[in-house]
This record gives structure tokens, sequence and C-alpha cells, in this order.
């Protein structure tokens, strides 16, 4: 991989500002002379925010030889540092304001200090060409269990990028804003694949939505992923600019995923943005990113259409990789015809499957995603959500998110989570926390009929609660288990 | 002489600018010509010429060939006129309908 940047892009600028731009032939070198930098460690460890050279980290632990390993800062340390401790004798590169919380390593480095540094020569010798190293080593958000960690081979990665990223394949004027964390999966294949297309990475620090709108046009950017709260907060930003479309002349496609996103604020960006292709990204960590993709041609035919099926495809995560197979199978593991919900499994070279405990896969190589969900037979795939979020009310499963997505379309409500709480006659019965938007007021009763009407009476809500807010990640997954606590709480 | 090639080999037309990387590769030897002429490892092994008639179809960059087996893939990191074959057959163009940018 650094040897294809160094020699296809050698003189493309693929990071950095306009005013200081780093090119393929640059890339190339620090990587080598990282590498140099890395002999002895058996793992680079990268904690901080992110930073316009973080890819110099990741092709340095890749010349190297030795995993990359990005933590997430926002942990309290405690965390941080329990995560820094299962890679004994790392390297641990971290930005300033992290530097001095990282205790639990042998060695601790600001990221700018060793760029600074680094060794004039490259490593000597060949890099290590094994397709079966572990390249990266990426710790699960672990909204229902303790962080895993998960292991990504080159193999992996390299599957992803020659089944779904064309080498080269971006124009030379193009520019990626990333905004995503370093830790999150989408902030790991994204230096991959922007790297790989031959497109510039232009770096936000740490979200803001207007500093977000200001970087597209200063920097001229052209390609953008955000997380779905990040999109949300985009969107409330141009509508406080006032009316019409937000002024992001150079932006063509803006792509998003890592969490279910509303569709109504996926409509209002439709409107927002109406030059801008999107794409509906889903994958999981452990699939090397991106697995299935909803392309903007599809969402602009599901904003025209009065077709109800084709307007549902703003909900669907679209089409799956022509690399990768999915089965849909039933609580005995039979295979499902298309429509019908059950547990989503994947296989194909870029699904890893693995952990640092051991591999996942079953015997004949597919990954149980734990996802919930169905395909419908023009090959569309709807995620329900996690498996482990099904609620069980007298016998029946329950997908929170499709009476969630009901309490949405009533207009006063922003947010809404449903969660099953204890109850001795069902086993479970349907509790659910709502936000409203600001100044809006409605009754519970009004809630839960407009459920009743629109689905049925076992899957209204017994109880609802208003909130201010709902716990999120600081990636925009939702924190079920924290609400679930909450209102199991409350019903004893 | 065969090279030994694997995932990750650079692999260089010894008489123009055209450079490859091997993305899937056979374990066993092969005979490899870029141009007619065999594949060099090193960009330091290059001279000019010309290629030679029949492997003079070039190929683009970003662009992958693949024998009719699927044994070997070389993905093209520089465009050039010489074309590359395996035991004297001529690469093919794998085709690969382009996705969307999603991260």
């Amino acid at each position: 991989m650094v040897e294809m940047v160094e020699s296809g892009f050698s003189d493309r600028v693929l990071l950095g500002s306009r005013e200081a731009p780093v090119t393929g032939a640059d890339l190339g070198s620090l990587a080598k002379r990282g590498a140099a930098a890395l002999d002895g460690y058996p793992a680079l460890v990268y904690v901080g925010e992110n930073h316009p050279l973080l890819p110099v980290a990741l092709f340095s632990a890749a010349w190297a030889g030795v995993p990359f390993v990005p933590v997430n800062y926002r942990l309290d340390d405690a965390q941080l540092n329990a995560l820094v401790e299962r890679q004994p004798g790392a390297l641990v590169l971290a930005d300033a304001a992290t530097a001095p919380r990282v205790t639990g390593a042998d060695r601790v480095v600001v990221f700018d200090e060793w760029l600074a540094t680094l060794p004039a020569d490259p490593k000597p010798g060949d890099p290590p060409f094994d397709d079966d190293a572990v390249a990266v080593v990426l710790y699960t958000s672990g909204t229902t269990a303790a962080p895993k960690s998960a292991l990504l081979r080159h193999r992996h990665l390299m599957a992803y990028l020659l089944g779904a990223v064309e080498f080269g394949g971006a124009g030379d004027d193009e520019a990626v804003l990333v905004s995503v964390p370093p830790y999150h999966v989408a902030g790991l294949t994204n230096m991959l694949s922007n790297t790989f297309a031959g497109r510039r990475i232009v770096y936000l620090q740490a979200f803001d939505p207007k500093v977000w709108l200001d970087t597209v046009r200063d920097e001229h950017v052209t390609n953008a992923m955000v997380v779905p709260t990040m999109l949300a907060r985009i969107v409330d930003a141009v509508t406080e600019q006032g009316p019409g479309p937000a002024d992001v002349p150079s932006l063509r496609a803006l792509s998003y995923g890592g969490a279910k996103v509303s569709e109504r604020v996926l409509r209002e960006a439709l409107e927002r943005f109406p030059e801008v292709g999107f794409v509906n990204a889903y994958g999981l960590t452990e699939t090397a990113s991106t697995i299935a993709i909803l392309g903007p041609d599809d969402h602009r035919a599901a904003i025209a259409s009065d077709d109800p099926v084709v307007r549902s495809r703003l909900a669907s995560a679209g089409q799956v990789l022509p690399t990768v197979e999915i089965e849909v199978r039933d609580d005995d593991d039979r295979p499902l015809p298309a429509g019908e919900p059950g547990m989503v499994y994947l296989r194909g070279e870029q699904i890893s499957g693995e952990y640092a405990s051991g591999s996942v896969l079953d015997e004949q190589g597919w990954f149980c995603t734990r996802d919930r969900g169905y395909v419908d037979p023009e090959g569309y795939l709807y995620i329900e959500g996690r498996a482990d979020d099904t609620i069980i009310r007298g016998g029946e499963n329950i997908a929170p998110a499709e009476i969630e997505e009901v309490l949405l379309t009533h207009p006063a409500v922003a947010e809404a989570c449903v969660v099953g709480v204890p109850d001795d006659e069902w086993g479970q019965r349907l509790a659910a926390a709502v936000v409203l938007r600001a100044g809006e007021v409605v009754g519970t009763d009004e809630l839960r009929q407009l459920v009743r009407t629109t689905l049925r009476g076992s899957k209204t809500p017994d109880t609802i609660e208003f909130r201010e807010q709902l716990p999120h990640t600081d990636t925009g997954k939702l924190l079920r288990r924290v609400v679930q606590q909450e209102l199991a709480a409350h019903a004893d | 002489m065969p090279l030994t090639l694997k995932p990750g080999t650079r692999l260089y037309s010894a008489i123009d600018a055209t450079e490859m990387i091997a993305v899937k590769a056979p374990a066993d030897p092969i005979e490899l010509t870029i141009g007619g002429v065999a594949a060099v490892l090193s960009a330091d092994e290059r001279t000019d010429g010309t290629p030679a008639e029949g492997h003079d179809g070039g190929v683009a960059m970003g662009k992958r060939y693949t024998d009719a087996g699927g044994t070997i893939e070389l993905l093209v990191t520089r465009a050039g006129a010489a074309a590359p074959a395996v035991a004297g057959e001529l690469l093919g163009l794998k085709e690969a309908k382009p996705l969307p940018a999603s991260d």
C-alpha cells in the first residue's frame, strides 16, 4: 500500500491543507522513516484527536510490520489506561492534551514531537509482506458490554480496498473532510480508501458544525463522511443560517453511517444540500468497515418517488457490496427468504470476525453481526437494530426501531428510544423515552394513539417519559442500555 | 527469468514508465513480460525501448489485469504503453463497477 501510494501518487497532494500539502512521495518517505523509529516496539498506539498527518502513524506501523492501535482519548483515565495496557511494550503516540494522562505505557511521545524527530533515513530493507499479519486493533464501542479488541489483518483491509475502491479513482482536485475520530472504524478505513483513491484528506480536529461548514468552503472540500448526530447538527446549523440550500459549492458527496439516522434529518439534509450525492454506508468494526451502500441515485429516487417501496429505501442500508455475501437466518439458524427479518450473517474476504480472544466465524466462514434485518426482493438491506435490543413481549419479537420510527413521524418529537422493561404478566413490556423539539408540547396519550393506529396495540408503549436529552456514545450511538436501566428502575 | 511474485511485489516495465503491483499471485514462478520484455523488480533496471508488437496495447492507471484462470492479478500504479503477459498470453482488463465513496 505504501509502495502503491509512492508509485502512483508521487506528485499528488494526499494530505494537509491547501497551504501545507503532503504528496504521495512525502507520505511514503515519512512512513519509511516512521517505521525506522518503531524499531523494537511490538505495536503503535495512537491516542488523541485527529491530526493532519495521522495517516503517517498508520503507514509507519504498516511498513514496520506492527499493528496500529487507535484508542479513544475521550475515555476517562482508568478506561483509557486499561486499553493502553492491553498492548504491553507499545510506543504510545498522543496529542499534547492526552499524553500526560497516559500512565499505563513504557514510552509516551507527543505525536508532533515524534514527527519532528524522525530518523533521517528510512527503515532499511524490505517491509514484511505478510498478508496475514494484524494491521490494526480496534476497540469496539461496547454499547452492550466491555470493549472488545477487534483484529483486522492486512488481507481484510486490502480486500475491502480492492473490492470497494478504485485505485486513483478520485480526480486530482478532490478533497475529503474527515470528522470521525481516529478510533472509529470509519476513521481508520477512510485513511486507506481515500489514500488509495488518491483523494486529499483534510481533518477536522474535533467536530463542530459551523467549523465543518467553513472548512468545506475554505478547503474546497468535495467529499465528506459524518455520523448521523453530526449530520443532524450540520442541518441545524444550516437552518440557523437562513432558508434555502447550504452554501457549499464544492461539495459533491456526503456519506453517513455508524448509527441509524432519523429519516426526517435525512429528508431535511437532502433538501438543504440539493446538489450533493448522499451515500449511506453500513458496516461494523469486525467487517473492516463498509459492506453495504445506499447510493446517491437511490436517495434522490426515494425523495422523488410516489411508490411507497421506493420511498422507504431512505431507511435502507442499500445493497451489499458485490464482494460480500449476506444471509438472513431465523432463530434456528435456517436461511430465510427475501423480505423476512432475522439475524444478519456476512461472509467475504474483508470480513474479519476476529477478536484478540479468537475468531467468531462459523465453520463456513460466516460472521454473525448480531444485527437484525432483512433483504427485500430487490436486494436492499434493511437493518432493524441490534438483536440484543429486541424486545420480547408475550412471546412476540418486537424491534424497537419500528416503534421509534412511528414516534418520530410526530412533528413534536425530536428523538425516541423504546426499550423493554420487566413485566410480571408479559415478560417484558414497552417503555419509551422521548425528547421533544424545542418549544413543542404533546401528550403521552396522543403519541400512544399514533403508534396504536399506525402499528397495533401490542406494539404501543405502555409508558412514555419525556426527557431533555438521551445518552449517546461520542460517535452517535444511542446508549439503550442506560435508558433501559433508568426506565426499568422507574417501573419497579 | 521466471519471477516468484507475492501480493505487494512491485513490477516495472523494462522499457517504459509502466509500473504495477501484484495483488494476487500464483505460488509458482512465472514468465511475466510487460510490453513483451521480461518485467523487472526495480526501477533502476529500466532501459529505453518500445513494446513488442501485440504487447503495445498499454495499461490504464488504477485498473487491474488478470489471466483467464484468475491466478494472477496486477494493479497499475503508473500507466504506460506496455501490456502485461504471462507465458506470452496477454492479461485482460478486469472490469469492476465503481462504487460511490463511502468513507
